[in-house]
């Protein structure tokens, strides 16, 4: 079906000042996802995962401005954690301030310095989980990342790497534009911790195509920058093999605009997959969490946690969906999205969905949204806590059912105290 | 296969089984017991869907120059409008001009001057789907009562009202109790002032399809202060071929009144598919209350999904008062295809919605049904719960909205869909939308799907049921929540429709 002369224009506007990097292996999976792209257009409101945010932001042609965050003297996140580090600066790879990249059982590559070989593992990877992570609802955004990142990076795990590999993004240019695509290939009864922490660009797109194979585990923990008026659009698609895991959380304080998209398929038997959600806001806020998990595999499980906090007219979005393939037998899905209003001007709007053809299922989800209960609030102001450090505690815990998703106590400590920090600056 | 094999009535109560809930299974045993025709004259309007046809109907109700004039810009309108294709309906496409859009019986010209004037293979038509016209009690299951509770019958046929019962004693207390096309001529004032209030000829697709060739239906006025005497109902029969029905139904509930209105619908089985497009408004005003049930049992179509009736349904109560309440409760087990919402629109302040429904899909039935509780006013309150069931190779669908407006302040929804599954080749999907924008409304949202349990099943089977009556036990007690909203004669209908719509199902 040909597009509408209106979305062919907006395509035209923002790939005209965009070249297709140059790339060997890469050139095929680029071509087709700029044809994908060309089929699909760009998202506007009408589109039925996009009714409560609007990516006009994200598809002009050039960046809306954002102002870098100054975080004072507050501690970088994860600084204290034993990592391999790689820095990237507006989206360009910062050798300098990366760490060696060399440690045993783990290949990293970065996407522009292999971009020139014919021959590198990830040519059976790159874009390959985006393009089936396109049906049924078309991701044009991906699609767009694919075509076009400049930069990523691309890993193979052949052992248990206990090492986190942390990514660490910051934003110095107040109009960046930048597009990411990093490839993770968790072969055989491997395992692999990924940090991803900043704001990255003004306006950032990031694909992660994460494929976990039989037994492996991929354990996933981010923290999007606290600039206020970024962009962001962020994709994970992951495949899971048989009897793997994968886990990711994402901590997001402040930003104009994040929409954080998570496609995972439980493709092979007695796998497990979490996804959890921290979203703290105030004032020019829209955060947006749209996750499509599927069932292929018998008796797997699937857990979606999202927790938003919202004050002075932020706005939550959360859009689930757990399909259940026919065949996908003994699946266990849940999905849980709350949202807690501090005060009258917020909005939260979900739509938590479930599409199961499979009879010997258990799926169940939850939404909830309100304000602080009252009494919990006069409980511990009755018990002497004053009234903002009570409101600070009652926050955490509602926040502390996404928190408990990260399996490392360290990095839920640091999330914890970057959400404490969140929580004094904002006055509560 | 285990009991469509055993004879009918070949079976034992044992202990610890609800010797009712059996009985009911076995008395409404057999396929879709409402499939058979009456063989009448009937006079058509001809094919097809044009301003003629349109004028044509309204000439046939001998209708005001207003409204032909609603219907024909209703008509225009339509005309522009592409078909809504976001339901999880697959249905080939309807070709709208293959369709009759008015047909009544010809023995209907003369307008009957009371029920006893009317074609006596009409009443029996009623009489053998149980709903006799005859202004007696009304349902064998209220037999023996002390004083025997009366319900008055709209009954309608293809396109017009067949009568209507008890109007003179609901005059007495000031109901209007009558069919749509007399209340166009007899109350113009008050179908002028209402009549696309709730449900605007734009609103959708199919509603604005009804605006335009919208036949008959049942209108219902109660005035202030008024507790209607007795339970209203509609019973819908689709009887000609190839013939759609569009029904419009308004009931308008003055300050303080009370009514309890009951819908039926019926069809006989064929092969090819018909068309429903019905409307239903109700407007109602402060501390108005109104209860509507909804026992849908339109012809499903065949095991292989031939046949059966398309139903595309805009239902909506608009609360304009304070500490009004309205409550749908709906049985759907019905038609090919469910497109139906029954929607509250809370305005007033304190005012409430509840939404009851069950639907239950088998064979190669579709359904997309649930709700909108749209929260305007301060501490309105709503309330949902459906229960869907699948069977078969059916795909049953709940889609809700409930949306809490800035200023609906210090409100409060609770929504709850459960969903069963009985084989593994049915689907069931639920998508709600959540908006809300401020923070003293508290609204929660639950939703569970699963299988019938084994440890049930065996509970059951271990105390000498077979399959089927353990699978409707179970079942039954799945929709228990539902069921005991509906007035009592309706739930004795319903809970044996629950089990006869399984039929086959498991085995």
């Amino acid at each position: 079906m040909a597009l509408p002369q209106p979305k062919l224009d907006k395509l035209a506007a923002l790939t005209a000042g965009l070249a297709l990097p140059k790339s060997g292996w890469a050139a095929p999976a680029r071509a087709d996802a700029m044809s994908r792209l060309a089929a699909m257009g760009l998202p506007d409101k009408r589109d039925e995962y996009w009714r409560y945010t609007d990516p006009t932001p994200l598809t002009t042609a050039v960046a809306p401005f954002a102002a870098v965050f100054d975080a004072g003297d507050e501690t970088p996140l994860f600084d204290a954690i034993d990592r391999v580090k790689l820095v990237f600066v507006d989206g360009i790879f910062d050798a300098a301030a990366s760490d060696d990249l060399t440690l045993s059982g783990i290949e990293i590559d970065l996407l522009s310095r292999v971009a020139a070989l014919d021959i590198h593992w990830a040519r059976d990877s790159y874009g390959v989980l985006e393009c089936r992570g396109q049906l049924p609802v078309a991701r044009p955004l991906a699609a767009l990342n694919t075509a076009f990142a400049t930069e990523g990076v691309l890993i193979r795990v052949s052992a248990k790497v206990t090492k986190p590999v942390a990514l660490i993004y910051l934003h110095k240019s107040d109009g960046s534009d930048v597009k990411l695509h990093h490839c993770i290939k968790v072969e055989q009864g491997a395992q692999l911790s990924l940090l991803e922490n900043g704001p990255a660009a003004a306006r950032f797109n990031s694909v992660l195509e994460v494929d976990v194979a039989d037994g492996a585990r991929f354990h996933h923990i981010r923290a999007q920058g606290r600039d206020h008026a970024r962009h962001a659009a962020t994709h994970i698609f992951a495949r899971l093999g048989n009897g793997s895991a994968f886990k990711s959380f994402t901590l997001t304080a402040n930003g104009a605009l994040t929409r954080n998209e998570a496609v995972i398929d439980l493709d092979g038997d007695d796998a497990a997959a979490h996804v959890a959600g921290a979203a703290v806001g105030d004032g020019q806020f829209l955060h947006d969490d749209t996750v499509f998990i599927t069932h292929t595999g018998q008796r797997c499980e699937s857990r979606q946690v999202f927790k938003k906090v919202l004050k002075n007219g932020a706005v939550g979005v959360f859009q689930g969906k757990i399909l259940v393939k026919q065949g996908a037998q003994k699946t266990d899905g849940y999905q849980i999205s709350q949202s807690l209003m501090l005060d009258d001007d917020s909005q939260f709007l979900a739509k938590p969905e479930l599409e199961i053809y499979a009879d010997d299922v258990k799926c169940s989800h939850g939404s909830t949204s309100g304000a602080i209960d009252d009494t919990a609030l006069f409980y511990l102001r009755s018990r002497g806590v004053p009234l903002k450090d009570a409101q600070s505690l009652l926050v955490l815990a509602f926040l502390a059912e996404a928190i408990s998703e990260i399996e490392d106590d360290a990095i839920a400590e640091d999330i914890r105290l970057r959400l404490d920090g969140w929580l004094s600056r904002h006055g509560r | 296969m285990t009991a469509l094999d055993t004879p009918v009535m070949d079976f034992e109560v044992r202990d610890g089984v609800d010797r009712e809930t059996i009985e009911a299974v076995h008395a409404m045993s057999g396929k879709y017991k409402y499939g058979w025709e009456t063989d009448i004259e009937m006079d058509y309007a001809p094919k097809g869907l044009s301003e003629d046809i349109v004028r044509l109907i309204s000439g046939k109700n001998e209708e005001p120059e207003w409204m032909l004039d609603w219907r024909l810009a209703a008509y225009r309108r339509w005309v522009r409008m592409v078909e809504p294709r976001w339901a999880m309906l697959n249905y080939p496409e309807i070709d709208y001009q293959d369709q009759y859009y008015y047909a009544k019986p010809k023995s209907m010209d003369v307008k009957p001057k009371s029920l006893d004037d009317v074609d006596p293979k009409l009443l029996a038509t009623y009489a053998k789907l149980g709903i006799p016209l005859k202004e007696q009690m009304l349902l064998a299951g209220v037999e023996g009562d002390a004083e025997p509770r009366k319900v008055a019958v709209d009954a309608v046929f293809d396109s017009v009202s067949v009568g209507t019962t008890f109007k003179a004693e609901l005059a007495k207390a000031g109901v209007i109790f009558c069919s749509m096309s007399e209340a166009i001529r007899e109350h113009p004032e008050l179908v002028q002032k209402y009549i696309g209030s709730v449900v605007p000829p734009s609103d959708n697709f199919f509603a604005t399809l009804n605006c335009a060739v919208f036949s008959d239906g049942s209108f219902v006025y109660i005035p202030e202060g008024t507790r209607c005497p007795m339970e209203l109902s509609t019973y819908f029969r689709i009887n000609a071929e190839n013939t759609g029905q569009f029904e419009r139904t308004l009931i308008i509930a003055e300050k303080g009144s009370y009514v309890s209105y009951l819908e039926g619908c019926t069809a006989p089985k064929r092969d090819t598919n018909q068309l429903h497009a019905a409307v239903v408004e109700i407007v109602f005003l402060e501390d108005a209350e109104v209860k509507y049930s909804t026992v849908q049992n339109w012809y499903p179509g065949d095991e292989n999904g031939k046949g059966g009736i398309y139903n595309f349904v805009t239902k909506r109560a608009d609360c304009r008062g304070d500490r009004a309440k309205v409550m749908w409760t709906q049985v759907e087990t019905g038609s090919a295809i469910t497109w139906k919402y029954p929607s509250c629109i809370l305005r007033g302040e304190a005012s409430q919605g509840e939404f009851y429904s069950i639907a239950i899909a088998n064979n190669m039935q579709q359904a997309d049904t649930g709700t909108k509780m749209i929260h305007l006013g301060k501490n309105t309150k709503s309330r949902i719960v459906s229960k869907g069931i699948s069977a078969g190779r059916a795909q049953n669908t709940y889609r809700g909205l409930v949306s809490m407006h800035p200023k609906a302040t210090n409100s409060r929804n609770y929504t709850q869909c459960d969903s069963l599954l009985i084989g593994d080749r049915c689907g069931a999907h639920t998508v709600p939308y959540i908006e809300v924008k401020n923070n003293s409304s508290r609204v929660e949202h639950e939703a569970t799907t699963s299988k019938v349990d084994d440890d049930q099943l065996f509970y059951c089977r271990s105390r000498g049921m077979n399959e089927e009556e353990a699978v409707a036990l179970v079942v039954n007690g799945f929709v228990k929540d539902v069921l005991q909203t509906l007035p009592m004669e309706f739930a004795m209908e319903a809970q044996a429709l629950v089990a006869i719509s399984l039929e086959g199902s498991v085995g």
